[in-house]
């Protein structure tokens, strides 16, 4: 099982997802923001998903619940780099990934975490 | 026609590869193979999930009116399905999921047919074709 890094820069923890998502890929990378979170007390969460060619019910489950498991560690997740194929085909596959912040790339979701403190 | 095991994550993981690979080569658009790389996901996911493994069989296909189109057929020998019309239903699910799985997987399709019964399997057959 491949697993996704996570980096502090400052107070965000950026995780850009390079790697074909297994489900045991995106349970280890919910765990391991988890203990970066509490360890740290980073105040937001950047997830670059513009290598990710599906987001499929499971992954965007996992998403929406690393955006609450945040929010329990104070800190507010952005979602970046969704492709138009991907976000066309979550609609129709009816997931709205309630509750998570969303923007078009990193630097726009910099600027929404950024406005937040 | 290719024929791929499904017993693990890793597995799901070729699966994808393999259909997004296939649908690339037959002329679906970029839209329509993210639809079916997603549905392939989904149903690839149930077979290693709920069927306890299975297989993947991917084929090209041609419509009446020459267009192409890629079908997939998934099959496992898990318990089956008690109650397909309950399982194809938005929001229904065993637990682990949002329910989203199949009823999903069957909207980002152009065919879609579900056989099961308890104690003998279930198999899932979906075409998606070039536009």
């Amino acid at each position: 099982m491949e697993r996704v890094p996570i980096l502090k820069i400052g107070q965000t923890l950026f995780v850009s997802i390079q790697i074909d998502l297994q489900d045991e890929s995106v349970i280890r990378l919910q765990e391991d923001l988890a203990d970066e979170l509490a360890a740290s007390g980073a105040h937001g969460v950047i997830i670059d998903i513009t290598a990710v060619e599906i987001v499929d019910s499971f992954i965007g489950r996992m998403l929406t619940t690393i955006g609450s498991i945040s929010r329990l560690f104070d800190a507010e997740t952005v979602l970046v780099g969704m492709r138009p194929a991907v976000a066309i085909t979550l609609t129709e596959l009816g997931l709205s990934l309630k509750g998570v912040r969303t923007a078009l790339n990193a630097e726009k979701g910099l600027e929404i975490l950024n406005g937040k403190s | 026609m290719d024929e791929l095991s499904i017993q693990s994550g890793d597995d799901v993981v070729r699966v994808r590869q393999f259909v997004r690979n296939a649908a690339a080569d037959n002329g679906l658009s970029l839209v329509d193979q993210t639809k079916l790389v997603t549905a392939a996901s989904e149903l690839a996911r149930n077979t290693l999930v709920h069927g306890g493994g299975g297989t993947a069989r991917v084929e090209v296909v041609k419509s009446a009116n020459g267009r192409a189109g890629v079908k997939l057929y998934f099959t496992d020998e898990g318990p089956g399905i008690p109650d397909i019309e309950q399982a194809l239903t938005d929001g229904w699910s065993t637990g682990t999921g949002l329910g989203l799985g199949l009823s999903g997987a069957r909207r980002l399709v152009d065919e879609f047919e579900l056989t099961s019964k308890p104690g003998a399997g279930t198999s899932v057959t979906v075409v998606k074709w070039s536009r």
